[in-house]
């Protein structure tokens, strides 16, 4: 009753934040209550789940509440609202300016009809549902945003770049599509002139310091969540795959420096979970690694079907899994440009399939495969992501070579395919001998 | 279920509720000793529930796209089709390497492997039902044929008219318009069984397989894709006495899985 009765005054005082934004309250209400009774489906209703898992259920839960309104206090003290659509944006120039980083990727189908006025139908649901989100006057840090960055890593977000350019601003990172030596000289002024796009916004100059204190920043958070998925490779993991991606979610929206040290904090609990032997899959349950394509805030789908069929998933192989956590900024450089070199360089590893060619991601998966003990794979496509699902042939037969069994599966946020996939998953499980 | 009768050997029945029809297979001492095979209502767990009342049985397993519904309702064990299909076809057909069953609203390709699992790796179609028995039932009514006929029609077909789309409802226009423009229906039914054939191909093509290539589910029942299929994969196509049950086969076993004699 209680908890009901907070529950309502919570929303409330969200409606009445989402009313002052001027966004439309009753749809925003139909989209997210939907999001939420997914999110208690799926994530509140494991059991024993971390304690220090509340934080991260409220990191969700404020997602368009009360982090919105610590952004406009923010933003009257004179900071930036800087959107993202992709981890290769640098965050530590981003947190050293002072400005604050918030993906904005859409995961939730409900927002796409609202996409689907402007965009074509057969492009992939991450950006259908983001632009939704925004077409349909339901995302709150859209009237607060002070600049949006987009970056060139496929087809369907470099054209809707072009369409968005007219809604406000927006600037375009331009990301190389190989890793050569002009590549990595294209990508490290690209980096600066982001730096100097930045300066301009704020109106403060990027100081030496404050870029080292921010590359710490994020070198520490990076390594709390590495310690965080190291719990993954346990025997009986503590947390599950679910949890996992909830904490990571949240890495891609909350302040920097609290979710760290929140983080810290479950690590700590997890270590404890560990020692006295709590975890939270059976004995026979197998372990199974995500890889492939994200599973942005709104989008439990993969997980909680893997999931409740017995498996647990203890790598993600993502851009809300490995790809954002592992390789640090070299801390030891000294004058700005030898910084922004060692950023540059960092982002630069991530293995995202739009590069050609990207044999170190096959590396990586198998690596992870190895460390995680996992065993199958679910190589995860959303529908219309062509180089996933290209480069899938590529990891499934490495995969193969190294006695990993894999299943691809292409989907997107709807629920209407659940049957068919739930069917697949089964299937690869029963398989591995479940 | 089943009371204490000592004479008689124990029984194991494997239900495949499909999207289509539902099979039940009865299985005694390790043989195959009955199966009933029915179109699947908006009530199929009346409709099993009926038929176990009358049955004797010491353990069911469900299979197919209603299995979770059975389970949620009657006392059984659950597979997935695509193990339940595999431990079929090895019961019907040991010299089998890749069982192809087309049901009515999926296809699946499965490889039979050496190793302990029941299978060794398997594909399906995408999410769109395009070129399963739904897509055939349809287009046989649009031109005319029984279910039952539409294959043999389709062997008579003069040439294979190419059609260009494999979604139900596109195909659907693109037929009205052939035969608006006097084109030969025998030959409109060959086309479209080539395009099914061009759709299940490439699911096959992606294994090396050991063994024989045989054909379960209903649309096994149609001649034409049987002939068309060999002819794609260079290999004969072998179509066991019952395709449509094989899953339902697979699914009885796993009933009997565990259970001591």
């Amino acid at each position: 009753m209680a908890a009901r009765i907070r529950r309502e005054e919570c929303m409330a005082r969200s409606d009445e934040l989402l009313k002052d934004l001027g966004l439309d309250v009753d749809l925003h209400r139909r989209i997210f209550d939907a999001v939420d009774r997914n999110f208690r489906e799926t994530v509140l209703a494991q059991k024993i789940r971390p304690a220090r898992m509340a934080y991260f259920d409220g990191v969700i839960h404020e997602a368009h509440g009360g982090r919105v309104r610590e952004i406009i206090e923010r933003r009257a003290a004179g900071d930036k609202l800087i959107g993202t659509f992709c981890i290769y944006v640098p965050e530590e120039i981003v947190l050293a300016l002072g400005a604050i980083p918030v993906a904005l990727c859409g995961g939730t189908s409900l927002s796409i009809p609202y996409a689907e006025k402007l965009l074509p139908r057969d492009i992939c649901p991450l950006v259908k549902s983001t632009v939704g989100l925004a077409l349909s006057n339901t995302c709150p840090y859209s009237p607060i945003e002070d600049l949006a960055v987009g970056e060139t890593t496929c087809d369907a977000k470099k054209k809707t770049w072009d369409l968005l350019a007219k809604n406000g601003d927006l600037y375009v990172i331009e990301l190389p599509q190989k890793k050569g030596a002009r590549d990595r000289d294209l990508w490290f002024e690209e980096v600066c002139q982001f730096k100097t796009r930045l300066e301009r916004l704020t109106g403060r100059t990027l100081d030496p310091e404050r870029l080292a204190g921010a590359v710490r920043l994020m070198n520490r958070k990076r390594r709390a969540l590495a310690r965080l998925n190291d719990f993954r490779k346990e025997a009986n993991p503590p947390l599950s795959g679910l949890d996992a991606l909830v904490v990571m979610q949240g890495a891609l929206l909350d302040d920097a420096i609290r979710f760290t040290e929140r983080l810290e904090a479950l690590n700590d609990e997890l270590e404890d979970r560990v020692r006295r032997g709590i975890g939270v899959a059976s004995e026979r349950a197998k372990r199974i690694m995500i890889s492939g394509c994200p599973s942005v805030l709104g989008n439990w789908k993969l997980h909680a079907l893997v999931e409740s069929a017995g498996a647990i998933v203890v790598c993600d192989e993502t851009c809300t899994g490995s790809r954002y956590y592992e390789n640090l900024v070299e801390e030891d450089r000294s004058g700005l440009e030898a910084q922004i070199a060692a950023i540059a360089d960092r982002y630069l590893k991530i293995e995202c399939s739009c590069f050609s060619p990207n044999a170190e991601r096959i590396d990586s998966i198998l690596r992870l495969a190895r460390e995680h003990r996992v065993h199958g794979v679910v190589q995860y496509v959303l529908q219309y992501c062509h180089t996933y699902n290209v480069e899938a042939v590529a990891v499934a037969a490495a995969l193969k070579d190294a006695g990993v069994p894999s299943l691809k599966v292409v989907t997107d946020y709807a629920e209407s395919d659940t049957g068919q996939l739930r069917l697949r998953v089964d299937a690869f499980l029963e398989g591995l001998g479940r | 279920m089943r009371t204490d009768d000592v004479t008689a050997p124990d029984l194991f029945l494997g239900l495949d509720l499909g999207s289509r029809t539902t099979k039940i297979v009865e299985l005694a001492a390790g043989a195959v000793v009955g199966f009933e095979v029915f179109d699947t209502t908006h009530d199929s767990i009346e409709q099993v529930r009926a038929r176990l009342d009358r049955r004797d049985y010491v353990r069911a397993a469900a299979t197919g796209y209603g299995r979770f519904l059975m389970n949620a309702h009657l006392d059984c064990r659950v597979v997935t089709e695509i193990t339940a299909c595999a431990i079929g076809t090895r019961f019907v057909r040991p010299q089998a390497g890749l069982v192809i069953d087309i049901g009515g609203q999926d296809s699946k390709v499965i490889l039979l492997g050496n190793g302990s699992g029941a299978f060794a790796d398997f594909e399906m179609n995408d999410r769109c039902a395009a070129g399963t028995g739904r897509f055939l039932e349809v287009m046989a009514r649009l031109l005319g044929f029984g279910i039952e006929e539409f294959g043999r029609a389709a062997c008579e077909g003069g040439e294979m008219i190419t059609l260009s789309s494999m979604c139900t409802v596109f195909a659907e226009s693109e037929v009205i318009s052939l035969l608006a423009a006097g084109r030969d229906r025998a030959s409109i039914a060959l086309g479209l069984h080539g395009s099914i054939a061009d759709r299940v191909y490439p699911l096959a093509a992606r294994f090396d397989v050991n063994g024989e290539v045989l054909m379960a589910g209903g649309v096994a029942l149609n001649p034409c894709l049987v002939d068309l299929l060999s002819k794609r994969l260079g290999r004969p196509v072998v179509v066991p006495e019952h395709p449509q049950i094989v899953t339902a086969i697979g699914a009885a076993l796993a009933a009997n899985e565990g259970v001591k004699p």
